[in-house]
């Protein structure tokens, strides 16, 4: 049976849900098991159990955490010689493309990013050029390294849980030779929302908020969204850039879009276009964002969403 | 003084994003037809300008390197890359580079990259956060690790000094200060300067400037390591997707916020 090594990286107390969604199909596809790095709670090795790891390797070296990128991929290469695994699975975040992208480059194997779906010979589905194509792809390798997109499977646990043998692999001396050194972090303050990225709904704002973010949050948390934005907004400095959804910020494929004072040219377009359901209110019926609606309001978003808000707590009540 | 810089920045031509965009062939691939310089490289190039500048500029001995891997269309994000700034042009251009996935394509700039400081060392490879066409940002990653070099991506601020290179890097739950030694490949996003527009004078200047033209063989690749053929990832199919139709679409007459929660509440949303 294909050995599959899924790469999870400082879980913290738990795991996140798209590390469970990689670990469900890691199961679809052989017999799965965790390059991990990090401390491993307790609560966190359970999970890994119950969603079926036969393995957990843990790197020698207690200080990737330290440098950029470099150190994870010769780790888990590291990993993938130790197990002999035929295909790694990363999450799709920055960093986990990078790592995804440099073991390729060490192991010789074919890398595909913001993969949506696995089938089992190892065919890897995404969307490219910003959701206009469907797209399939494979590697030619003996080793394929998929990059998978959160929410592309509905994460499960396995039949029978496993108890994990626990294996340390070395990670090679020269792993933090040339790499680039973090030498300060500072956390942001947590907004309570969803993760962009992630969320099941999102709530994004454009030029036609004038600097007022605060009917597009009002209506976010109601939903229990995370909160978007155009570029026009995000460049104005009415919200942070982090909030930026489109070609140069965010791709988000949420079950609703709810797309407000945004007019929906091509750059915005190209970051929600794969989003399940979209609304859009704007109030010039021109906007090309109602070219794209499912359902779509002509009027003062000023008045709409504050109303939309009052109405959603009320039924929610 | 500070000392001097030579900088390649690595510039993509892409097709223009304004306009709906295509694969087609065999391999998929994009149509380049009609192609600019990619959006996000003009981020790198004019940091790389920026970092010139302060240096006291090509007069000075300071070099930016403009570098372009692809058909006889990459020239022109050159030329523009001139116009703006960039002191001379390099385009790798060879017809075996078809359809390289980002695999290699890292191993065809990396090898124009040694080329290049052949004739005196590189102290940064410059690129932007990821091209506005293929977007999976794994080059500048591949090409860091097929140098051997410290990688610094996703820059949102620079600073080059004795020797090393200090950047920010802003991600969702946190920001960060890295630090690595020269050379160094780096990205940069789009929050790390205005880039500024050719001028007039640019325009004349470029005219006057050199572009070298390689091949594989004057980079020292063989053929069968890149393209459809040296790629370790094929595309086995592409779709169009079927463009989204416009649904119901109101004016407002005051209840349009309730009209919004009832279409939710019918596609089981809230």
């Amino acid at each position: 049976m294909a050995n599959v090594l899924v790469f999870i990286d400082n879980p913290g107390q738990a795991l996140k849900k798209s590390s469970l969604e990689l670990l469900t199909i890691a199961r679809s596809l052989g017999e799965p098991a965790v390059a991990f790095n990090g401390e491993l709670h307790d609560d966190v090795a359970a999970a890994l159990g119950a969603h079926g790891a036969t393995a957990v390797y843990r790197p020698s070296a207690q200080d990737l955490d330290d440098y950029l990128v470099a150190p994870k991929a010769a780790y888990l290469a590291a990993a993938v010689n130790t197990s002999e695994a035929t295909t790694v699975l990363v999450e799709n975040s920055p960093e986990g493309k990078e790592i995804a992208a440099r073991l390729g480059v060490r192991l010789s194997a074919g890398v595909i990013t913001d993969v949506v779906a696995v089938d089992a010979d190892g065919t890897a589905h995404k969307s490219v050029l910003a959701g206009s194509y469907n797209t399939a792809a494979k590697a030619t390798t003996p080793l394929t390294v998929l990059t998978v997109k959160a929410n592309s499977v509905t994460p499960e646990p396995a039949a029978a849980p496993s108890a994990p043998e626990t294996v340390t692999v070395e990670v090679p001396a020269d792993a933090t030779a040339s790499a680039a050194r973090i030498t300060a972090r500072e956390q942001k303050v947590a907004s309570g929302r969803p993760d962009l990225t992630d969320a099941r709904i999102v709530v994004a704002g454009g030029r036609g908020l004038d600097g007022d973010f605060g009917p597009v949050e009002e209506l976010a948390d109601a939903l229990g969204a995370a909160v978007g934005a155009s570029r026009a907004a995000t460049d104005a400095g009415w919200i942070s850039h982090d909030a930026q959804v489109g070609q140069t910020g965010k791709t988000v494929s949420p079950q609703l879009y709810i797309s407000a004072g945004i007019s929906g040219a091509i750059q915005q377009k190209a970051g929600m276009q794969t989003a399940k359901v979209i609304v859009a209110v704007n109030k010039d019926a021109e906007s090309p964002v109602f070219e794209i609606a499912d359902f779509g309001i002509v009027g003062d978003l000023f008045q709409v969403l504050p109303q939309a808000t009052e109405e959603i707590k009320k039924r929610k009540a | 003084m500070e000392e001097t810089l030579k900088i390649i920045v690595l510039v993509k031509h892409v097709p223009d994003a304004q306009f709906d965009r295509h694969l087609s062939g065999e391999g998929h691939t994009t149509d380049r037809d009609e192609s600019i310089l990619s959006e996000l490289d003009e981020y790198a190039l004019e940091a790389a300008l920026q970092l010139t500048e302060a240096r006291g500029g090509s007069k000075a001995g300071n070099k930016v390197i403009a570098l372009s891997m692809g058909p006889a269309g990459a020239v022109n994000a050159i030329k523009k890359s001139l116009q703006i700034g960039a002191s001379e042009g390099v385009h790798l251009t060879d017809g075996a580079l078809a359809g390289s996935d980002a695999a290699a394509t890292s191993l065809a700039l990396a090898a124009a990259i040694r080329h290049i400081g052949a004739d005196g060392p590189v102290d940064l490879v410059l690129t932007g956060m990821s091209s506005t066409d293929g977007e999976t940002s794994l080059v500048p990653a591949q090409l860091a690790e097929r140098l051997g070099l410290p990688q610094v991506t996703f820059a949102s601020s620079l600073e080059v000094d004795g020797g090393r290179v200090t950047a920010r890097r802003d991600a969702d739950t946190h920001s960060e200060t890295v630090e690595a030694s020269l050379p160094a490949v780096v990205s940069v996003t789009d929050q790390i300067n205005e880039p500024r527009y050719p001028n007039f004078k640019g325009i004349i200047a470029a005219k006057r400037k050199s572009i070298t033209t390689l091949s594989l063989a004057d980079v020292g690749v063989d053929p069968s390591q890149v393209g459809h053929a040296g790629s370790w990832t094929t595309v086995t199919s592409a779709e169009e997707r079927p463009p989204r139709t416009a649904g119901t679409i109101i004016t407002d007459e005051g209840d349009a916020g309730i009209k919004l929660v009832d279409f939710l509440a019918a596609q089981k949303l809230l």
